[in-house]
């Protein structure tokens, strides 16, 4: 089947980079962020920034799939 | 006894509620197996949504979030960590496997790896893989279930009473309704738990510290080590944080019960934008951690961890809340439990049975025979869930470790040319060997690492090395579209 493109894999990637590669430095107390531990805040704030990055991921994919200015609504067929 | 008997009510009039929409939902639709185990594949954005959801969250969740955060500290957070990722993996594969699902019909996974490799041992191997790890996964919402409505009712219905009850709804609402009926108790039970976690994580903290801020300042104060990794625990540091989350987000959606939902949307369109709002959803999860960290300071020396938040609840507010938290609880258990009993009974009926013992099983003896399936599978849950003891979160991290050797067979099957049933087989077999070995014999994790992504490892090795003995060769996907119309 068709591949992702390597765009719309690239936005994939931000959140498990932002996640896995410094978790040493993300995992600390302070400083507090509307009172929350530093790390409690960095996970909940990517609960928020994935949507975001999979939008774009998802603007690539339908942008990709469109071949005419006139969007005929139809089923994608592999 | 008026306070058991003030939540008692309201559990059983959630549980009931939820149990009566479970079975009228499947009465306005003829149900053959499309309908029963994949809707008619006609379910829009919202109503996957609700069903993903509805799926996801699982008395593990529950019980389990508030639990680790209570007993272990900093490596709970892992949970909070693979939710977005879990999403991320399936905005990549589930649109194709949906393709795959309509075009050649589709039901079951194993379906998939049936119509992929062109392998009917593979397609019982991958089915029974399903099933041996779902019966633990099934039997830790029925035990979760029990303790629920037992602490909720102030002990007013005991364990086993209420495990059989809320079980032979589930099981008669599979029965009737099928995935429809799970879809349609998800709406309540989506609600129920949404409302349930917005109160309980920022009311109990306010009760007790005037705020989530103030509870955390308090909780540093007496435990400065516990909210970072290892937390109270002596192995589960960084290496072991990391390996566990890529695991999980890989492992998630090789499921066969969500690859089963996957199947039941309207387009793929739909399932990729699921995938780019589910996140959103889990934003209840920080609450339960919340209350898990609460619990610590006001309900400390809990023997069993998994009671942390039932019991701050039970100290915090009146009965018959309890009673709310009860029903959304039960509920947890029964919707994720349902699909589980109609995707373990469909595999083990249509992907293992009948290629293997009766290949000439029409369509319908294959339905009725897994409806059948349905309450003797609902009964081998119920009788480990009553008779056995606690060892099955160990099982159900087995669990996870074992679907994610899936994984390469689903993603490669579905993007590359150079890869047969042999090597397949050969590499997932590999891969749960390792992972049962280290799991069982108590090594996990193994120097630091997670023992599934251990055995996702040496997976990938044997694929990759079989991937460079074969040539590419067309896969049935590239056939054209109509030929397979039929």
């Amino acid at each position: 089947m068709k591949r992702p493109s390597l765009g719309a894999i690239l936005f994939g990637l931000i959140p498990f980079a932002a996640i896995c590669l410094p978790v040493s430095v993300w995992d600390r107390i302070d400083p507090r962020v509307f009172g929350l531990p530093f790390n409690f805040f960095w996970l909940i704030s990517w609960l928020v920034l994935t949507p975001l990055c999979m939008w774009g991921a998802y603007h690539i994919i339908e942008t990709g799939r469109r071949p005419s200015p006139l969007r005929q609504n139809k089923e994608f067929v592999p | 006894m008026s306070e058991s008997l003030a939540a008692l009510i309201v559990i059983s009039a959630i549980v009931g509620v939820g149990g009566f929409v479970g079975l009228y939902a499947g009465t306005r639709h003829k149900m053959d197996m499309e309908q029963w185990i994949v809707a008619g594949r006609g379910f829009g954005v919202i109503f996957v949504w609700l069903l993903m959801a509805g799926e996801v969250y699982t008395t593990f969740t529950f019980l389990g979030a508030s639990g680790w955060a209570y007993s272990r500290g900093g490596p709970v957070f892992y949970i909070l960590a693979y939710q977005p990722l879990i999403y991320v993996v399936s905005f990549y594969v589930l649109p194709q496997m949906w393709e795959a699902g309509k075009r050649f019909r589709l039901q079951t996974q194993a379906d998939f790896f049936r119509v992929r490799y062109g392998s009917k041992s593979l397609e019982a191997f991958v089915a029974l893989v399903g099933v041996v790890f779902l019966i633990p996964y099934l039997q830790l919402q029925v035990t979760g279930l029990g303790l629920i409505v037992e602490v909720a009712s102030f002990g007013g219905i005991r364990r086993t009473p209420a495990m059989v009850i809320s079980f032979a709804i589930v099981a008669a609402f599979v029965f009737t309704s099928g995935v429809r009926g799970a879809a349609w108790v998800s709406v309540l039970k989506d609600f129920l738990l949404l409302f349930a976690a917005l109160f309980v994580g920022f009311a109990i903290p306010y009760h007790y510290f005037g705020g989530i801020g103030p509870m955390f300042t308090a909780l540093i104060r007496a435990k400065p080590q516990h909210l970072v990794m290892p937390g109270a625990t002596n192995n589960l540091g960084h290496a072991w944080f990391v390996s566990t989350v890529i695991m999980t987000a890989l492992a998630f959606f090789m499921w066969p019960q969500y690859v089963g939902a996957c199947f039941t949307a309207r387009s793929g369109d739909t399932i990729r934008r699921n995938a780019v709002i589910m996140p959103l959803y889990s934003i209840t999860m920080p609450l339960m951690f919340v209350v898990g960290f609460t619990a610590l300071l006001v309900v400390p020396g809990l023997a069993d961890s998994n009671l942390a938040l039932l019991t701050i609840v039970r100290k915090t507010f009146p009965p018959w809340f309890l009673g709310i938290i009860g029903g959304a609880g039960a509920l947890t258990a029964m919707v994720p439990a349902a699909v589980q009993l109609l995707t373990a009974s469909t595999l083990f009926i249509k992907n293992f049975c009948s290629p293997i013992f009766a290949p000439s099983m029409t369509d319908i003896q294959v339905a009725r025979a897994a409806r059948a399936t349905v309450l003797g599978i609902a009964a081998l849950a119920l009788g480990f869930a009553i008779y056995s003891d606690t060892t099955l979160v160990a099982l159900l991290l087995l669990g996870y470790a074992g679907v994610v050797q899936l994984f390469p067979g689903v993603v490669f099957g579905l993007y590359s040319r150079r890869v047969t049933a042999g090597g397949i087989f050969a590499a997932m077999a590999a891969g749960i060997a390792v992972v049962a070995f280290l799991v069982l014999t108590k090594r996990d994790p193994f120097m630091g690492f997670n023992a599934g992504f251990l055995g996702l490892c040496v997976n990938l090795v044997i694929v990759a090395v079989a991937r460079l003995l074969t040539s590419a060769r067309p896969t049935v996907f590239d056939e054209p579209a109509q030929a397979q119309s039929a």
